[in-house]
């Protein structure tokens, strides 16, 4: 751990005194690293997941292009070397207040828009070759957790069975989590907060002794790392659960896949061994839900057609199949639609009978 | 049924209803016909009458002096009397008027010299200060002052005026012989009722934009609120003498034609056309006449209707060289440009003055010119001055030739912001001057010219040349900035950049800011930020090409 810690500021320190050395023997100051493009984005055929390719760039001080991008990158090393020196971790938002003020006697921001801090941040993580979290950065807690497990958190025990309605929020970094006691079979990720609600009140988890995961919307790092964790380090089958839209689709792509965003993180981001459950074009037939069909839009098409051509879904006949059919249906399906059905179908009929039949895409 | 019943009562009337109704039909003078439609001629209210009044009396004195090449020095003074009462006094140095046709010039409508001529002049038809004095007796019931001379030999008379409406005649009011310092020249004196407001459509804006197409010209301007402005003449040199033409086969109509060949002294057609028409020899009028299959030797008034057509289409059949050109007195580049810099105040000027053109057989000359930056508001769209045969047209620019022109034009390329086929926004003023024997307004008043598509196409053929000249200052000025505000942008940047490499290795920030800041000034460095123009222009020549095709795909798109 100690070792680990120390990783992050060396980095910064090594990142400075290569532009100290550039500038004192007059040279154009310049960062290298690797190009974060899609067209430098790659899918690994043997690791099944999306990684950086062999292209580098450079980032140049005195280059009109260049210039800005290259103080927002030294300024948010600068926030996190000053976290790092006092120990204390900020949010993303927090960094892009620190970022940001206008330039003397101009009307110049460092950074107007966080979306730049952001990107500046997951450029450092690459220059660094260190985490995000392990710059002192985190993002948002935007996830929760239900179970029969047992944690020490920042000196603390605590049971994912006893938080109540709320369950335990996920942290954006869980590197820290100590695993106690894991009881359950597998998980189920869910894309909405209101599904894992209704799961948590019907006491899902207890009766099927699993554990229960929802984020809003994207999944975020903390999640996908924690996730990872307990497939890695208690063989826990991940299922998810996403609506039966091209959206849903992708949520389940970028978690066993990665993303193209974060390509360059893609070794501790994947999840190989997620299967999709549900919402499938099956179930709406199954389960008679085709007349809660919500027709489909221009962008929903465009969408599916993006996601069908992915490299990694190409071949993928079962998932073909799926594309098919949502574009012969034209619509798509919300996970709520089950609820038409009685309000406990989903706990007590559709989420059983799949996982008993081990109906799930790969 | 009503019909029939119709049908009898006519019958049972012992004279017919046609005789009843012809004691009604009578001639209607033409200045009765004007008293009823004053619109027709530009007086449709106060504001815009003051202006007319003025403005017709200015064009004829600068008419008079540069037939007679004396350089114009007019005044102008206009004195509120009651409200909406306004006195208009206008004073020229031009030759003057001998006696006997001033009643006539000024109180009979529809006389002049010019209508009967194809030269380049302002007038045209000869109503324009018969107008504003029948307005003025109209609205004030006052006669119109005049007194002329025309050589310290002979005296100066003064007139007073009235216009006998139902006969369209003048009748005198007054006649004597008065004392004038003057050698020579023409004061006109009307009392109208009128609206004295400044802004784009006033006498003021008239004036001065009168001074800019007319360099040789000195006004001296008075306003009601006793304010004096003084255009100065910024050359000496007058302009050339337009010639007389006559008019060329391709801009006859048939009725005109037909006329013609009534009045002609001519004996046989083959010398009535060369007699009448330019550019047409004994070969060519021999040539008129196989196509049209009548023989050369016919009387021209035994000339019928059906053989006036045919002799119309043997004329387009016909191949006739275009019309001279030296009846045109464009202004020329340089002139233009001093007129428009003496009342301007720019950063930049430019200007051209194209090739003769036709339209219906009739020669023409468009000239450009441009004025960008300086004192000209920035955020408004560009002002368009109007001109035709040197006088300014301030009305109903939406209907006019050269805002469509303008509108039509690409401004993108030179450095204006434009949407769509609008008129561009930025600090520009943009002159179109149109120079022909007969301009083709689109009404009386002489506010628009109509849509002929060789003026237009050659309007903007004018616009372009001057828009280049705009893009490339417009680029260089622009380049300029850019550059020193990337020198800028580094000098701000370093010290941020300096205390952050501070903050990653412990260095000391003033050793790191001045070793920085030593750099700036390194070639290669400096190279950088000099270097990205001629991105600048590579990507300004993209977007110029990106632009030219648009027909093209439009074309394609229809397929």
């Amino acid at each position: 751990m100690k070792k680990q810690e120390k990783k992050p500021v060396k980095e910064l320190e090594d990142l400075g005194r290569k532009l100290v050395v550039d500038i004192e023997k007059g040279r154009n100051p310049t960062i290298e690293f690797s190009l974060r493009s899609l067209s430098n984005v790659v899918f690994d055929t043997k690791t099944k997941t999306l990684g950086l390719g062999e292209k580098q760039q450079q980032r140049a001080f005195f280059n009109v292009g260049h210039a800005k991008k290259f103080l927002q990158t030294l300024e948010v090393a600068k926030v996190s070397k000053n976290l790092l020196d006092v120990g204390k971790h900020a949010s993303l938002r927090d960094v892009f207040y620190m970022a940001k003020r206008t330039l003397p006697s101009s009307n110049v921001n460092i950074v107007d828009d966080q979306v730049e801090s952001d990107k500046a941040i997951e450029d450092l993580e690459l220059i660094t070759d260190c985490s995000r979290e392990q710059l002192n950065v985190n993002a948002n807690k935007m996830g929760s957790v239900a179970g029969n497990v047992l944690i020490e958190d920042a000196g603390d025990t605590i049971n994912w069975a006893k938080l109540g309605s709320g369950g335990w929020s996920i942290p954006s970094n869980v590197e820290d989590v100590e695993f106690k006691s894991v009881k359950a079979k597998y998980v189920i990720y869910m894309e909405k907060q209101a599904v894992w609600e209704r799961l948590h009140e019907d006491k899902f988890w207890e009766k099927q002794n699993c554990l229960i995961v929802t984020s809003q919307g994207q999944t975020t790092r903390g999640i996908r790392r924690l996730l990872q964790r307990l497939n890695d380090e208690h063989n826990l089958p991940i299922y998810v659960l996403a609506d039966f839209d091209p959206w849903g689709f992708y949520i389940y792509s970028v978690l066993k896949f990665g993303s193209i965003n974060l390509a360059h993180m893609s070794g501790t981001m994947t999840l190989q061994n997620a299967r999709f459950l549900g919402i499938t074009a099956d179930d709406a037939i199954n389960y008679d839900l085709k007349k809660h069909f919500i027709k489909f839009k221009d962008v929903d098409l465009t969408r599916l057609k993006q996601i069908a051509d992915y490299e990694w879904f190409q071949k993928n006949k079962a998932w073909q199949r799926q594309f098919k059919m949502m574009k012969d249906f034209g619509a798509k399906l919300e996970i709520q639609a089950l609820s038409s059905k009685g309000i406990t179908f989903i706990s007590e009929k559709y989420l059983p009978e799949k996982i008993k039949k081990q109906d799930f895409l790969d | 049924m009503p019909n029939q019943q119709a049908k009898t009562e006519m019958k049972e009337r012992e004279t017919p209803i046609a005789y009843e109704l012809a004691k009604k039909q009578k001639e209607i003078s033409v200045a009765e016909f004007f008293t009823k439609n004053r619109h027709l001629l530009g007086f449709d209210n106060k504001r815009k009458a003051l202006l007319m009044a003025v403005k017709e009396a200015v064009d004829n004195s600068l008419d008079a002096c540069e037939e007679a090449r004396v350089l114009p020095e007019i005044s102008v003074e206009i004195i509120e009397m009651s409200e909406f009462k306004y006195k208009v006094i206008i004073e020229d140095n031009g030759p003057g008027i001998v006696k006997k046709q001033i009643p006539n010039i000024f109180a009979k409508l529809l006389y002049g010299s010019k209508f009967h001529t194809l030269k380049q002049a302002r007038g045209q038809q000869g109503i324009g200060i018969s107008a504003a004095v029948l307005y003025a007796q109209l609205t004030t019931g006052r006669p119109a002052k005049i007194t002329s001379r025309v050589s310290k030999k002979e005296p100066a008379f003064h007139y007073e005026l009235n216009i006998d409406t139902q006969n369209n005649k003048p009748v005198i009011a007054k006649e004597e012989i008065v004392e004038w310092a003057k050698e020579h020249g023409t004061k006109v004196e009307l009392d109208l009722e009128a609206e004295y407001i400044k802004g784009s459509q006033s006498v003021d804006e008239y004036l001065k934009q009168t001074a800019v197409i007319n360099p040789h010209v000195t006004i001296i301007y008075t306003n009601p609120k006793s304010e004096q402005v003084v255009y100065a003449r910024a050359t000496d040199k007058l302009p050339d003498e337009p010639k007389e033409i006559k008019p060329h086969p391709y801009g006859i109509e048939l009725g005109m034609l037909m006329d013609k060949l009534r009045w002609t002294e001519s004996r046989t057609l083959q010398s009535f056309l060369t007699a009448e028409f330019s550019r047409v020899g004994p070969g060519t009028a021999k040539e008129i006449c196989q196509h049209a299959a009548i023989l050369p030797n016919t009387k021209p008034s035994q000339v019928s209707r059906d053989m006036a057509e045919k002799l119309l289409q043997g004329i387009q059949k016909t191949k006739i060289i275009a019309p001279p050109t030296d009846c045109l007195s464009p202004i020329g580049e340089e002139l233009l440009e001093k007129g428009l810099r003496k009342e301007i105040k720019a950063e930049f000027y430019c200007a051209t003055s194209r090739t003769p053109s036709v339209y219906r057989g009739n020669p023409f000359v468009i000239e450009v010119a441009l004025a960008f930056g300086g004192e000209i508001p920035k955020e408004e769209k560009a002002n368009i001055l109007r001109f035709a045969n040197r006088v300014p047209l301030l009305y109903q620019e939406g209907a006019c030739a050269m805002t469509k022109s303008t509108m039509e034009t690409n401004w993108k390329p030179y450095g204006l912001q434009q949407t769509g086929d609008s008129i561009p926004f930025g600090p520009v003023v943009i002159v179109v001057h149109m120079a022909s024997v007969w301009v083709p307004f689109t009404s009386e008043s002489k506010e628009a010219i109509a849509h002929y598509p060789e003026i237009i196409k050659d309007i903007k053929l004018a616009l372009q040349e001057c828009g280049r000249l705009l893009g490339t200052y417009v680029r260089k000025k622009y380049r300029i900035t850019e550059q020193l505000e990337r020198a800028n942008m580094f000098e701000r940047y370093i010290p941020e950049v300096a205390d952050a490499l501070s903050v990653l290795t412990g260095d000391k920030k003033d050793t790191i800011l001045q070793n920085l800041q030593k750099m700036l000034v390194k070639p290669e460095i400096k190279k950088e930020i000099i270097e990205e123009e001629d991105a600048d222009d590579k990507l300004y020549r993209m977007e110029f090409k990106k632009e030219s095709p648009k027909s093209e795909i439009s074309g394609n798109l229809e397929n």
